[in-house]
């Protein structure tokens, strides 16, 4: 039986200091242009912790909006507010800055933050009462230190700084005086990664209604490299985070693959969890510090606020078949191979023609499709245009080279089988995943019958090939009963059947 | 335009000549390819680039403009831009990229 989707978690965390400090647009900015105007402006474009609680992407990605109510809001949504926005949705939450840097040094095992003592004493407090932290999180944090200190420690030892509205709060040292794997701008993302895939864990635990012990086994499919000067990415986020959300029964490994690597790790979960390898399997990812501000310019230049201000993270659970949770269909796959070729339309073909051929169904046959789900309030003023929609169109554009959608139905079909984009543009984050917990809801709520997932990747941009990558897969509603049903009628009805044939012969016998 | 797309481009107008070079381009948006064609013909006008300040006045086209088009056995045309041509709004990509040719 196929493996289920047992719950789903999505968070974002509110990072506004690390945009100018972090984010590569900007320190590239400031290697390359150290007086530059832009980074002059960019305090002055940066969000309030409230309107980024009240931007209607993000309340869509934490689970408090459907896409669909999402798509009725007037575009562009930069300068609307949602009233009675709250923090906590469903799947997740908006964590502001103050909170995670607790977090980050909860995550941190090798002494490495270090957080100012005014800091410290004026938000513990509120990081401890986020109903999601428990007790053994907070132990993890250390006492604040001077400011001094911390100065120090940027001065004299190349510590990465963090801020807090603009102020020095805190740093992240160095782990290793002469090893760039184990450099403070190394520790720093990795441990941001690392943190935010934490609170993605413990609200894709929370959300499954499992037990933390219940997790035997966790894959990170984020985009950053952990390890030393002889094992650069030598891993592993996994279980490093696994540790931190508690998961005590789980081992774990880090699957990458650029943007595609999330829909990768949910295949091979699922497989491991069918195989009957593992009862329960989490895919997890925290986000990426480098992508805060990417399109910065663009949204400066054109009047905009720095749409881009948070790190996203997810999680997965995927367990055996529960009989009622949603299935991951493994017999209906798609794949890009190395042969394929790169030209859209292969890629669309082997992405999403190719697996339907398999099982004899027809684009159409789909009733919604989730690609790259960029927000297009981020990615229009940046000149990328609406990433879902033109994803949209090729497969509209694809059904009808098929023949299976006429060619005056194609602006319908990106309505009825699209979404509009709400997630963050970080990297593996928009990637297919966004919106695997809505599709889980909307097919047990019977609003459709299956969605496509697909994840596409470019690996070039690692520089060991020039080739595109990606994967798909189908989810549907649970079919343990029909399969349990059919595989008990089927031998009845063979019974029946045999008692027929046998009456009609003795029949014809007697006639004769 | 990528900054190590702009170093390549650079560096063929310099081991192949300008005026032996066109480069073709397959932004999906009218306003991505006319940023590429300005950056390969009049200088990177973002000044983050390896081409800021340089005009090598390359020949530039998008795959879909029909100057192309016609360059192509149909059939493979068709198989590897046929349906990108019916996603695409190749009006505003040929304007654009008509409005920077007009510029050199």
């Amino acid at each position: 039986m196929n493996s289920v989707i047992k719950g789903a978690s999505y968070v974002l965390v509110h990072t506004p200091d690390m945009v100018l400090y972090n984010g590569t647009t900007q320190t590239t900015e400031r290697i390359v242009n150290p007086d530059s105007e832009y980074l002059k402006e960019v305090p002055n474009h940066l969000r309030s912790y409230e309107d980024v609680v009240a931007y209607w992407p993000n309340q869509t990605y934490i689970g408090n909006v459907h896409p669909d109510q999402l798509a009725e809001v007037e575009f562009p949504w930069y300068d609307k507010k949602m009233e009675g926005a709250d923090r906590y949705g469903k799947y997740g939450e908006i964590m502001p800055e103050e909170e995670f840097l607790f977090l980050v040094q909860a995550s941190d095992m090798f002494e490495v933050v270090k957080l100012e003592k005014g800091f410290v004493e004026k938000y513990k407090d509120q990081f401890a009462k986020n109903p999601i932290i428990t007790e053994d999180i907070v132990a993890l944090t250390e006492d604040g230190v001077e400011l001094s200190e911390i100065e120090a420690l940027i001065n004299d030892d190349h510590a990465e700084p963090l801020y807090f509205e603009n102020q020095l709060v805190g740093c992240v040292k160095p782990a290793h005086d002469i090893d760039v794997n184990l450099s403070a701008h190394v520790m720093h993302e990795n441990l941001m990664s690392k943190a935010s895939s934490v609170l993605a864990l413990l609200y894709g635990v929370r959300n499954a209604g499992i037990d933390k012990a219940d997790v035997e086994y966790v894959i990170d499919c984020a985009e950053e490299a952990c390890g030393d000067m002889n094992q650069r990415g030598g891993g592993n986020f996994a279980k490093a985070a696994a540790e931190v959300a508690g998961l005590v029964s789980a081992s774990g490994s880090d699957a990458r693959g650029f943007c595609a690597a999330p829909t990768h790790a949910l295949i091979e979960a699922a497989a491991l969890v069918k195989s009957g390898a593992y009862k329960t399997v989490a895919v997890t990812a925290g986000g990426c510090t480098a992508k805060l501000g990417m399109n910065g310019k663009d949204h400066i230049k054109k009047g905009l606020p720095i749409l881009e201000d948070c790190l996203g993270g997810f999680c997965v659970i995927i367990s055996e078949n529960d009989g009622v949770s949603p299935e991951i269909d493994l017999g209906m796959l798609g794949r890009h191979s190395v042969g394929t070729g790169s030209a859209p339309q292969n890629v669309i073909g082997s992405l999403v023609a190719d697996p339907l051929d398999k099982v004899g169904m027809k684009i159409t046959d789909i009733d919604k499709f989730s690609p790259e789900m960029q927000n297009p309030d981020i990615t229009k003023p940046a000149g990328a245009g609406d990433v879902p929609l033109a994803n949209y169109k090729m497969i509209a554009a694809l059904a009808v080279k098929r023949g299976e959608l006429d060619r005056k139905e194609l602006a319908n079909f990106t309505k009825e089988h699209g979404l509009t984009g709400w997630a963050p543009t970080q990297g593996h984050i928009p990637s297919g995943v966004p919106y695997v917990g809505f599709a889980a809801e909307d097919i047990k709520e019977g609003k459709i019958k299956n969605a496509m997932i697909i994840g596409k990747g470019s690996l070039f941009l690692g520089r060991m090939t020039n080739l595109f990558d990606g994967v798909s897969f189908v989810i549907h509603g649970n079919t343990a009963a029909e399969e349990e049903a059919a595989a008990g009628v089927s031998e009845e009805e063979v019974k029946g059947l045999i008692a027929k044939a046998m009456k009609d012969f003795a029949a014809t016998l007697m006639a004769e | 335009m990528d900054l190590e797309n702009q170093k390549r481009v650079k560096e063929f107008a310099e081991e192949y000549g300008a005026e032996n070079l066109v480069v073709v381009l397959g932004a999906a948006e009218g306003e991505a390819a006319g940023l590429a064609a300005e950056t390969v013909t009049l200088g990177d006008p973002t000044f983050a680039g390896p081409l800021t300040g340089v005009q090598l006045g390359l020949a530039v086209y998008h795959v879909c403009e029909p100057e192309i088009k016609e360059e192509f056995d149909p059939e493979v045309y068709d198989e590897q831009v046929g349906m990108m041509e019916m996603v695409l709004d190749i009006d505003d990509i040929c304007d654009e990229m008509n409005a920077i040719r007009e510029q050199l």
